[in-house]
């Protein structure tokens, strides 16, 4: 096999292993909009906020310190202990329960029958909230994200991969977060279908995702759904914060991944769990494969627009995305 | 009831007039969003100099300093918004941290007569004063840095690069794009083989240029890079096992928070910088008795000594230096803003200046003039070490190849100002 063929092989297993990183941030969207048909600006710094939160209960941080040092004068800045990964994740996630209580209660079921740009747009309100409390919480320097996932190129992988080609090529290079990172999409993707499927919680949500009216009337919670709905996206946040935050570290632009999501729903559709998946992987190897043999000829940088280029192609073609629900309306 | 009136009067006619007394120095700072985290520590360094000025010497020349700060979140329409709202307190000098504000503010500046200074950024060209006649960028440009990098790996290379491959990954903006002319005329002059590879905004995914390095195996990586592009950079070229330290970045991809995220697989990546670094200077001192023991810390205290705390200390360190020439060449304390481009024209740096100060060898000796805005355009290598959690500084002041950047300061000036009907000359004092 020539060389150019087995770096071609290369960037499409990396951009495989990109696509699930951009389908964890999707995840997200889709959970909410198939639940409530909001569209959930606050993704992005919904990661942000619970990867901040993380790092911050790992290291023993004093939430809102900076702010209570100024009021009364003290100088305190952190607890003296240490929490170990499972334990601050668990309770990261008890936060983020307590997160979607909160969207629920404040914001959301005030808007119960408005119009979806209203919605939108008390998500933007969000998204800036969260930022700010973020901020004023946990700080705005960069934290070093460590759970002991891997990082790096794993060795076997080039070991076993490297006669396949000549003395230029130096085997197969594949991320071992990247790695972690697929087992983790697979998994979460399998439980969330499994959990929608074929439990009582999930038919409900379900239900309330088809038809909210012809949900209520046969006594199903429309609050508790929304908490569930929020809280799960709250979840998948916090796996995509940890993901792309071990990479970069936890800091603001984390929230700019859901910029990556976008393209991903407009191909995946907005309402399918495995459509983001998908959705995912096609942007993922799309855009590597046009960077790796258009990019050189035109400058380079193309991942950025070539992914929404791919994106708006498919809407050509199927504008609900792959995997979303036709719509059809009969008048 | 007359004598009421006439001090309820006196009382309205000094509340509506403005405060001369204060030498105002805004800072157009980002304290939030994705590049807070660099414009934090800069905005604080700038400040409490400031502070300490004044707590210390009761400000410059006898009047106090004022620091009006103006949050841009790094956006450039924020930045022009700042500058016109606060131009009007007296502003004597701008100092926007960003090279889109900045390209903003050049026409802006000009035509209000308040002089810019952009430390290491910026509009490269503008180091000729003579077309710039507000706009400064010493003590080092973008094309120096470019220069330096180059030059610290001649004497790497015992002064031959002929044959080797240097890859610039540079962000895909006017500010990545600045120094690729320079490297090129460089690999004229030297014989080293130049790729380019562009990374798109914001740099949070660099898998494709990453792996296009490991195909190509570049003999050294240059990287000018700004927030998360860094982080991610180091991380991958760690990734891949590129050798730490043959990968060097601007000054601007130098600082705690570039390398920290990486942990112990950053070791040994270095860059440039334009001032020294850490503590072991006599006005951090002063700076801990007047400013930090004293709660009136910008910030909460902690960011003192990083690198980009100390490049905000150092900007604003030039700026109150300016001040005092100004207010020696006009005998006036009570400076305006064409007063302190005179300051800044005839700011004259030297070591036993700067240890007057209490900043021996903080930065690099230089003098600007009406035809040289640019300073010596002299930079220093550091290095991370990842064990110690500190940077080190490697190299001496290097000096840049000003035979090679002259003329292409001079070309684009030119261009610039061909393009603008301006007719190059001093500004008049």
């Amino acid at each position: 096999m020539t060389d150019q063929f087995l770096f071609g092989v290369e960037v499409v297993l990396n951009g495989l292993m990109a696509g699930v990183l951009y389908a964890l941030v999707a995840l997200g969207f889709v959970l909410i909009f198939k639940a409530s048909g909001i569209f959930n600006y606050a993704q992005g710094v919904m990661a942000l906020f619970a990867a901040l939160t993380l790092v911050g209960i790992m290291e023993g941080q004093v939430p809102f310190a900076h702010l209570i040092n100024a009021i009364f004068g003290t100088e305190i800045h952190h607890f003296g202990w240490h929490v170990p990964a499972l334990a601050a994740i668990l309770l990261t996630m008890v936060l983020m329960v307590f997160f979607a209580w909160a969207v629920n209660h404040f914001v959301m079921r005030h808007l119960v029958n408005q119009e979806p740009i209203i919605l939108f747009m008390a998500t933007i309100g969000l998204a800036y909230f969260l930022e700010g409390v973020g901020d004023l919480m946990w700080g705005s320097e960069i934290k070093k994200l460590d759970v002991g996932l891997p990082q790096g190129a794993s060795f076997w992988i080039e070991e076993n991969t490297a006669f396949l080609g000549s003395e230029n090529f130096f085997g197969f290079f594949i991320d071992q977060l990247d790695i972690v990172a697929t087992l983790v999409a697979a998994v979460l993707v399998v439980a969330l279908v499994a959990f929608a499927q074929y439990t009582k919680q999930g038919r409900a949500m379900r239900a309330v995702a088809d038809d909210h009216q012809a949900a209520l009337s046969v006594g199903i919670s429309l609050n508790f759904i929304w908490v569930l709905v929020w809280s799960l996206a709250g979840f998948v946040a916090l796996v995509a914060g940890i993901m792309w935050g071990a990479k970069s570290g936890v800091q603001f632009s984390l929230s700019l991944i859901a910029l990556k999501a976008l393209p991903v729903l407009m191909l995946g559709g907005f309402t399918s769990i495995p459509g983001a998946i998908v959705g995912g992987l096609i942007i993922g190897v799309g855009e590597k494969l046009f960077e790796f043999t258009i990019g050189p000829m035109i400058g380079g940088a193309t991942e950025n627009w070539f992914a929404y280029v791919l994106a708006l192609l498919f809407l050509v073609f199927r504008p609900q995305g792959l995997f979303g629900e036709k719509i059809i309306e009969r008048v | 009831m007359k004598k009421r009136l006439a001090t309820m009067a006196v009382a309205a006619v000094m509340a509506a007039s403005p405060v001369l007394a204060d030498l105002v120095f805004p800072s157009l700072s980002y304290r939030t969003g994705p590049y807070a985290a660099g414009g934090i520590p800069f905005a604080d360094g700038y400040a409490d100099y400031f502070t300490l000025l004044n707590e210390r010497d009761g400000g410059i020349g006898g009047v106090m300093t004022r620091v009006i700060e103006c949050e841009t979140g790094y956006n450039t329409e924020k930045g022009v918004e700042c500058y016109e709202a606060t131009k009007g307190e007296g502003s004597l000098v701008y100092q926007p941290l960003s090279t889109g504000i900045t390209y903003q503010l050049i026409p802006k500046v000009e035509a209000d007569g308040i002089p810019l200074h952009t430390m290491g950024y910026g509009r490269t060209s503008a180091a000729n004063g003579k077309v710039f006649n507000n706009v400064f960028n010493y003590p080092a440009n973008y094309w120096d840095g470019a220069s330096i990098a180059i030059k610290h790996l001649l004497d790497e290379n015992g002064g031959d690069l002929s044959g080797k491959k240097i890859s610039l990954v540079y962000h895909n903006s006017a500010y990545g794009k600045e120094p690729i002319r320079t490297l090129e005329e460089l690999s004229s002059k030297h014989g080293y083989e130049l790729t380019t590879i562009a990374v798109d905004h914001p740099g949070q995914e660099q898998k494709s240029q990453w792996l296009q390095i490991r195909r190509e195996r570049p003999d050294y990586v240059i990287m000018w890079g700004w927030g998360v592009m860094n982080q991610v950079a180091i991380q991958e070229a760690a990734n891949i096992r590129f050798p730490m330290e043959n990968f060097i970045g601007v000054w601007w991809s130098g600082s705690e928070n570039d390398v920290i995220p990486a942990g112990e697989a950053a070791n040994g990546y270095k860059s440039l910088n334009m001032h020294n670094i850490g503590t072991d200077y006599p006005i951090y001192a002063d700076l801990q008795q007047y400013v930090i023991d004293a709660g009136k810390a910008a910030g909460a205290g902690d960011q003192v000594g990083t690198v980009l705390y100390n490049r905000g200390f150092y900007a604003a360190m030039l700026a109150a230096e300016a001040a005092k020439e100004a207010q020696r060449i006009h005998g006036e304390a009570e400076i305006t803003p064409a007063m302190m481009r005179d300051g800044m024209a005839a700011l004259e740096m030297t070591e036993e200046r700067m240890a007057g100060l209490g900043m021996p060898n903080f930065g690099p000796a230089f003098s600007v003039s009406c035809e040289n805005h640019g300073g010596s355009g002299q930079g220093k290598i550091q290095q991370w070490d990842a064990s110690a959690q500190q940077w080190n500084i490697i190299t001496d002041w290097i000096d840049s190849d000003k035979e090679v950047i002259q003329p292409l300061i001079m070309e684009d000036s030119e261009a610039f100002a061909a393009e603008n009907n301006i007719t190059p000359a001093c500004a008049d004092s």
